[in-house]
């Protein structure tokens, strides 16, 4: 049987960019894991906009939010990784992506303040190309017409408009979508605009009702593969500035990185058990045994080093009875609060956030998760992403961007 | 400001308040029910929707026990579509009061009230989950009800018979002269606007509330409040009612509610019946309790947990509020110098019905209207205001009579935009502070697996195209919503719940940024309040 020289455990955002940088590397890779969580993306990648998130305080500056973080949370995991190598993990995960299909836009040292499915402002550091159009217009206020679509649920364009009065000039429609009725999902709209003569009967629609509009905004259905030529010819038939809009999630942003990934890793030699979960776990000095999935499609895998990207309690890397949380494949030891009546406050929106959600790994300098001895519980497991202890990902605004840092420090050190 | 006559004023829409106004309107009586909040937004709506057949009474409360198998017979005939009629059992286990067990049938003999002994075996043999450990297991005709049905459609016939009803609208003072309230001054929560109805009586019928109102006309009766947790299974994990063979104490029935089970409940003295709710402690010691009966609730997955409090009349100091009577009181305040008042209060949503009569023959009687009570002999009809609340009704009404247009906002229980629509319609001006609130109370939204995680977002969309929701308060609501659902949620969240929770998290703030902009429109400050007081001794 091969002996990889990495396992990545997992296929998020930690787990794709792990694999990827490994490939990078030269390395021989072997990666697992459902793709649940990424089905969920909104397709933003967040760097750190809030901190400290008790106090909601909103930074313009992530670098800048970074260093009072590093300051204030010496146990936060973007301390064991240096703005250097933060900035030059986002630049080769996003040059990847750029490659397949997903050019991704933002400002140097800056985060930018995107439109959401409900008509809020979410501050984020990178965003999808289709989407920036959309940035220019909410920032310049412009005679704007967002469209949207009978029986598609995951976008009210009225909502948008009600919810964003700071934008007057913001008008709405709703159309049907050219060849479909009834319930419409994002990924079929998107696969059928493959077509140009689609995109032309969408166009013909959209025209008469964007006479006086500058920009027009769809909800996120403007191609799956090809969404820069869609966008483009979108415009061209248009005559103006086109931008998307993500929808509720799950929206087309999951789908879109994964075939994105899809595409391009098995290029750079990274070998996937696609929709499997690590189901046995064995280590040795000399590495790791690792069973796959059950049953008869079940595989067994070897690997002298494993990155430990599972995500949380959705990714399944974590899991919690009615007393304790617990790690899912090694069962190492996981930080957490004294008792599960702390785990979360009585309020959902309290700004403190819930304390369950710091919970999670412990690890050296290396990213290596530490057993219940306090010393890494294998010199060749590190750990990436959500599962590590100490940060609230989704109150601090750094999911994706943590994951990709950490993922490439995890590689950095194996 | 407005002034509004009516004959017979009753406050408080918990299902004593609604069958009230169906009685009096069967009498011919016009009546007002106000509800400072929304219809059995007290112990009407957190309770197990058990239709008792009495025998959990045998032993401590005969009286109780009679009327509960008495209305238990009138509501099987007159409010079937309300009622599951699934049987109940008793059961004892191992190491139970083998005493109790013995004494049961002939206690139960002795109120009328039908039980049959099974052997163990053929026990489980009908019900599988029930313990190995089974010692005992009687068959009695305990049933399910849905208290928001019978309250739905109680008030539906009142107002179809004339009678009317505001939510929103609390009692806030009233005018007493000449030993009668002259008028009852009442504000609207929502737009703070301030009414004044005279009545020729006043029934007090706010449950857990009735000293605060009775207080209101300088009377005094002293209520216990006791607070009582429940948790929803996910599925349903009997055909039948099962009951734990003992004195009552915490965690000893399950009661099926259409897809699920409902296991409870305890029972803990709070010093307010305002924003009670269940708590992670209350929610263990439940479980670890009531699976020495059925194994299965160690490891079944839960979706909820809720809590009601409960009224009961104080007949001076007792030891456990279960001591204190079930039954319930009728007050009449002329005894204290008030001419026109009357409280209802106490008892069981299996007596409901026979509370209102007796209260509506006491106000009939000061009155002078001689009209019977006929709401034990007329059937009462189903409305299009209830229905929304059955469990597989959204889902067959979707397969049964889609248009390709009608797409479904609520996945997990299947409720499509058209019902959506259709509750919009008719909740109309009663929509009060969230048109969200409402729509969950009137149907399952919100109460599948996601717990409104996802059909919250897409219903407030909708909101917003009807132009029903503007501005950000959509949004708000949307918040009010999910901190309401999230006090039943929290206490629950372990295993696949746990995952499910933190999906919602990521959505609502990973993606959306909903912990910034408005916030929630009515975090309750008692909900505090009431936290406080149960953790003193």
């Amino acid at each position: 049987m091969k002996t990889y020289d990495v396992m990545v455990i997992g296929s998020g955002f930690a787990g794709m960019a792990a694999a990827l940088f490994a490939a990078n590397r030269g390395l021989s890779v072997v990666q697992t894991g459902a793709t649940g969580g990424i089905d969920f993306s909104t397709g933003f990648i967040d760097l750190l906009a809030v901190h400290p998130i008790a106090e909601q305080k909103v930074w313009e500056d992530p670098f800048a939010a970074l260093a009072a973080l590093r300051r204030d949370l010496p146990a936060h995991p973007y301390c064991r990784v240096s703005d250097d190598e933060i900035s030059l993990a986002l630049q080769e995960f996003t040059n990847f992506l750029g490659q397949h299909g997903l050019c991704y836009r933002g400002r140097d040292k800056k985060n930018t303040l995107a439109l959401t499915s409900a008509g809020t402002l979410k501050p984020t550091y990178l965003l999808p190309c289709t989407l920036w159009n959309g940035v220019e217009a909410r920032e310049k206020k412009a005679n704007t017409l967002i469209v949207d679509f009978h029986g598609l649920k995951g976008l009210s364009a009225r909502q948008i408009a009600e919810v964003r009065k700071d934008w007057p000039n913001l008008k709405t429609a709703r159309i049907n979508f050219p060849g479909m009725g009834g319930e419409l999902y994002p990924e079929h709209m998107a696969w059928s605009l493959a077509d140009p003569a689609r995109r032309a009967e969408l166009a013909e629609m959209v025209a008469p009702l964007a006479v006086e509009a500058q920009y027009v905004g769809f909800p996120a259905i403007l191609g799956m593969t090809d969404t820069s030529i869609v966008l483009r010819h979108m415009e061209e038939l248009l005559g103006r500035p086109v931008f998307e809009i993500p929808t509720l999630p799950p929206s087309i942003a999951g789908p879109r990185l994964r075939a994105a990934f899809d595409r391009g890793l098995p290029g750079l030699g990274v070998r996937t058990c696609t929709q499997k979960l690590v189901t046995r776990a064995e280590s040795s000095e000399a590495g790791f045994h690792f069973t796959a999935g059950s049953g008869s499609t079940s595989v067994d895998i070897s690997a002298r080093s494993a990155i430990l990207a599972s995500g949380r309690f959705f990714g399944k890397g974590l899991k919690a009875d009615r007393h304790h949380i617990h790690e899912a494949i090694f069962d190492l030891p996981v930080t957490q609060p004294e008792n599960r009546g702390r785990w979360h406050r009585p309020a959902f929106f309290d700004p403190q956030g819930h304390e369950i959600n710091q919970a999670g790994l412990e690890t050296d300098a290396g990213l290596r998760p530490l057993g219940a001895d306090g010393k890494p519980f294998h010199p060749r497991l590190h750990a990436a992403g959500a599962i590590l202890a100490h940060q609230d990902w989704m109150r601090m605004k750094c999911g994706a961007g943590l994951a990709i840092a950490t993922a490439y420090k995890a590689v950095a050190s194996l | 400001m407005i002034t509004v006559t009516t004959r017979v004023l009753i406050i408080g829409a918990g299902v004593t308040g609604a069958g009230l106004l169906r009685d009096l309107a069967l009498r011919g009586v016009q009546a007002l029910l106000i509800e400072q909040r929304d219809v059995n937004s007290g112990a009407s709506g957190g309770n197990h929707g058990l239709l008792h057949s009495g025998a959990r009474y045998v032993a401590s409360d005969r009286e109780a026990a009679v009327e509960c198998r008495e209305e238990g017979a009138i509501l099987r005939r007159i409010a079937p579509q309300c009622i599951d009629d699934t049987g109940g059992l008793f059961v004892a286990v191992r190491g139970d009061d083998e005493r109790y067990v013995a004494d049961f049938p002939s206690l139960c003999a002795a109120s009328g009230i039908p039980c049959r002994g099974l052997d163990p075996g053929t026990a489980r043999l009908v019900e599988p989950a029930l313990s190995e450990n089974l010692i005992a297991a009687f068959a009695v005709q305990d049933g399910a009800v849905d208290p928001f049905m019978l309250s739905l459609d109680n008030i539906s016939q009142g107002l179809g018979l004339g009678c009317s009803m505001r939510r929103n609208l609390a009692a806030i003072s009233m005018d007493v002269s000449g030993g009668r309230i002259t008028r009852v001054r009442c504000r609207d929560i929502t737009t703070g606007e301030e009414v004044f109805i005279e009545a020729e009586i006043v029934i007090n019928a706010s449950g857990a509330w009735a000293g605060m109102i009775a207080a209101l006309a300088g009377r005094h009766i002293d209520i216990l409040y006791s607070m009582g947790s429940l948790i929803v299974t996910q599925d349903r994990i009997t055909t039948q009612v099962i009951n734990r063979l003992r004195p009552p104490a915490d965690a000893d029935i399950l009661v099926p509610g259409g897809t699920v089970s409902i296991l409870g409940t305890t029972s803990i003295r709070v010093s307010s019946p305002d924003g009670c709710r269940p708590s992670v402690a209350e929610t263990n010691s439940i479980i670890d309790d009531a699976r020495l009966m059925l194994p299965i609730l160690e490891r079944t997955r839960y979706i909820r947990a809720y809590a009601g409090v409960r009224p009961l009349v104080s007949l001076g100091p007792a030891g456990d509020d279960r001591a204190v009577s079930r039954g319930f009181s009728l007050i009449d305040h002329a005894a204290e110098g008030v001419e026109n008042f009357l409280t209802i209060t106490g008892g069981k949503l299996t007596t409901y019905r026979l509370m209102a009569e007796k209260a509506a023959d006491m106000a009939c009687a000061k009155l002078g209207v001689s009209a019977p009570c006929r709401t034990s002999t007329e059937i009462l009809p189903s409305s299009t205001l209830g229905k929304w609340t059955e469990p597989g009704r959204g889902p067959r009404s979707w397969v049964e009579s889609r248009t390709e247009d009608d797409i479904v906002l609520c996945e997990c229980e299947m409720v499509s935009r058209g019902v959506i629509d259709s509750i919009i319609d008719e909740a109309g001006a009663m929509r009060g502070r969230s048109m969200l609130k409402a729509v969950g109370m009137r149907s399952r939204v919100g109460k599948g697996p996601c717990q409104g995680g996802f059909c919250g977002p897409r219903i407030t969309g909708h909101l917003y195209d009807r132009g029903t929701a503007t501005s950000t308060q959509g949004l708000a609501e949307l918040k009010t919503f999910t901190e309401r659902r999230w006090r039943g949620f929290s206490p629950i969240l372990w295993g696949v719940p746990l995952m499910q929770a933190e999906l919602q998290e990521a959505l609502y703030c990973g993606a959306m940024d909903l912990e910034f902009g408005p916030p929630p429109s009515t975090l309750d400050e008692e909900s505090e309040k009431c936290l406080a007081a149960k953790e003193q001794p």
